[in-house]
């Protein structure tokens, strides 16, 4: 079963990455010509993405939902700090990202909820340099404000009387959820198994659930909607963020000049605000 | 449509047999080019994404897929709730439809365009707005759980309010389209032999323009059993339960598009089974 999944997966992939030779004008095999173009490694692009003064134009930034609030602010700074940029965002699912860079969709950068998601890019030989980390973050239970069924730990979930929402298991918050349920050994039937992380928190805000498992910054970035309750077993479960510039981007010094910003202090700083944790 | 259900007067003239061939008589003369282009690459161009379908799908893998035991759950939910929201709008689709194209009353032209609001708003904020009406603290929903404990998100009916939400306005207006082509004179004929409004309804408009009925129900069963939007967010997901074929495809896509494009296959070919035998049965159009 598993093997099947894998294979199918590879079928999937080997047909996509098939489709992109296709489709992008580049000649000779992708991925090394690509490598050749990008030497600069991330650290090193930081270095002279401050150097040239060159960077203008577009850049299209796919980033996983959970960095909207951040990554729309770093937009906006990197507009200011590079004249003539423009910064133009696709939120999604982070698996729902990684697969339409596969498949062709035109991005330059690619911010992803989890390393896995990143590897199936990386995989198909869409990154233009190695992915690097620049956050992480961990998992809360969303209540209502006033907690009004007075969950303060994992295992009230597991009551019949609690309605929960989990995120679907393809997606990183629920792969997450698994594990943070796992390491707990706390078992929980929720009434749904929403699309993504933000999904899920609607269902809290509008009280159609009692409970949602979500991002520490999905609860910080709720603005008091909804509040979280910390639980140990979240630690077992935490999630880390690369950051990659694309093979195929059409702006590439601009792809890793932004790629370098998101790994700049003053941009973990304010990581760190919205409820990030340091890589 | 086809006319047989009127005692029309070129029954005589048309068909010797009355399941004849008077449409014969219309191919006479060639296919003119500016029709016959256009339809052909309008054909290609809504046949090649099912091509793609096909040419991608992992046929290896396919008996795995089928044997994971999330498509038959899926498939049966999806059968259901589809059928059930196309049974909630001919409830009460048809009589809205009547009343759309049969009664004169101030604001109908509103009304008309307030039932295609949900053909024009996106599914998800639909699915949204059922929420704000039917969830467990909704305008509605509030009441109905306190008073009778009922609670839609969540549960298989939840899944049909919102196919339903979302189909009911194709059944309409294929229906008020029907009432309008029928010749009302039937009515009133019926009317001056002493048949009440509704008798006339259920015996001479019904019968009139079942076929625009059929074509609504088939469209709306088709809307429904495609639906997502509007479901995932007002029903959620949960296998067995509110995960219908397109949530498990769009769910599978996420981390198995192979799986995914083998789900929407099975998808596919149960609902043109399922169409193409309506077809034959209800509509009387050539399948």
């Amino acid at each position: 079963m598993a093997n099947t999944r894998l294979r199918t997966a590879t079928l999937g992939a080997t047909a996509a990455a098939a489709l992109l030779a296709l489709t992008a004008c580049s000649s000779s095999g992708n991925t090394t010509a690509s490598s050749s173009a990008t030497a600069s490694t991330p650290a090193a692009g930081s270095a002279s993405a401050s150097a040239s003064p060159a960077i203008t134009g577009k850049v299209i930034v796919f980033a996983a939902a959970s960095l909207k609030n951040t990554f729309t602010q770093f937009g906006k700074e990197f507009e200011a700090a590079h004249p003539g940029t423009t910064v133009t965002f696709n939120f999604g699912g982070s698996d729902t990202l990684a697969a339409s860079i596969v498949s062709g969709a035109p991005a330059d950068v690619f911010a992803s909820a989890s390393t896995a998601t990143m590897a199936t890019v990386t995989k198909a030989g869409d990154n233009a340099a190695a992915p690097v980390n620049f956050a992480k973050n961990s998992l809360e239970i969303a209540v209502v404000p006033g907690n009004p069924k007075g969950i303060t730990t994992l295992q009230q979930l597991s009551s019949s009387s609690v309605k929960v929402a989990l995120c679907a298991k393809t997606v990183p918050c629920g792969a997450a959820a698994v594990k943070a349920l796992a390491a707990a050994k706390v078992t929980v039937t929720p009434v749904t198994y929403e699309q993504d992380v933000t999904s899920a928190l609607t269902k809290v805000e509008l009280k159609e659930v009692d409970a949602a498992l979500v991002y520490r910054t999905d609860v910080q970035g709720s603005k008091g909607k909804v509040v979280g309750v910390d639980f140990p077993a979240a630690q077992q479960a935490v999630t880390s963020y690369p950051i990659a510039p694309l093979t195929h981007a059409t702006n590439s010094a601009a792809a890793a000049a932004f790629t370098a910003f998101v790994l700049s202090a003053p941009a973990e700083q304010e990581l760190a605000a919205a409820g990030f944790q340091a890589p | 449509m086809t006319g047989r259900h009127l005692p029309a007067d070129d029954v005589i003239s048309s068909a010797p047999t009355r399941r004849g061939r008077p449409w014969r008589r219309r191919r006479a003369g060639a296919v003119p080019v500016a029709l016959l282009l256009p339809a052909v690459v309008g054909l290609a161009f809504l046949v090649l994404p099912l091509v793609g379908l096909l040419v991608r799908a992992p046929w290896s893998g396919m008996g795995s897929v089928l044997g994971d035991g999330t498509v038959w759950p899926a498939l049966r939910l999806s059968l259901i709730t589809a059928t059930a929201a196309t049974a909630v709008s001919l409830l009460l689709g048809v009589p809205m439809a009547w009343l759309l194209a049969r009664t004169e009353f101030p604001g109908r032209s509103l009304l008309r365009t307030l039932v295609t609001v949900p053909l024009v708003m996106p599914p998800v904020v639909g699915g949204v707005a059922l929420l704000l009406v039917f969830g467990r603290n909704g305008l509605v929903g509030r009441w109905l759980d306190s008073a009778f404990g009922i609670t839609l998100p969540f549960t298989t009916a939840g899944v049909v309010v919102a196919e339903a939400f979302v189909a009911m306005p194709f059944l309409v207006l294929s229906v008020e389209g029907a009432l309008r082509g029928a010749d009302s004179r039937y009515e009133e004929a019926a009317a001056t032999l002493g048949a009440s409004r509704f008798t006339a309804f259920r015996r001479v408009t019904l019968p009139l323009v079942a076929p625009g009925i059929a074509a609504g129900s088939v469209l709306a069963w088709a809307r429904a059993l495609g639906e997502f939007g509007a479901t995932i967010t007002f029903a959620g997901n949960f296998p067995g339960t509110t995960q219908t074929m397109p949530l498990a495809v769009y769910l599978a896509l996420q981390d198995d598009p192979a799986t995914a494009i083998a789900l929407s296959l099975v998808l596919l070919v149960v609902s043109v089974l399922v169409l193409v035998g309506l077809r034959g049965r209800w509509t009387g159009g050539p399948a």
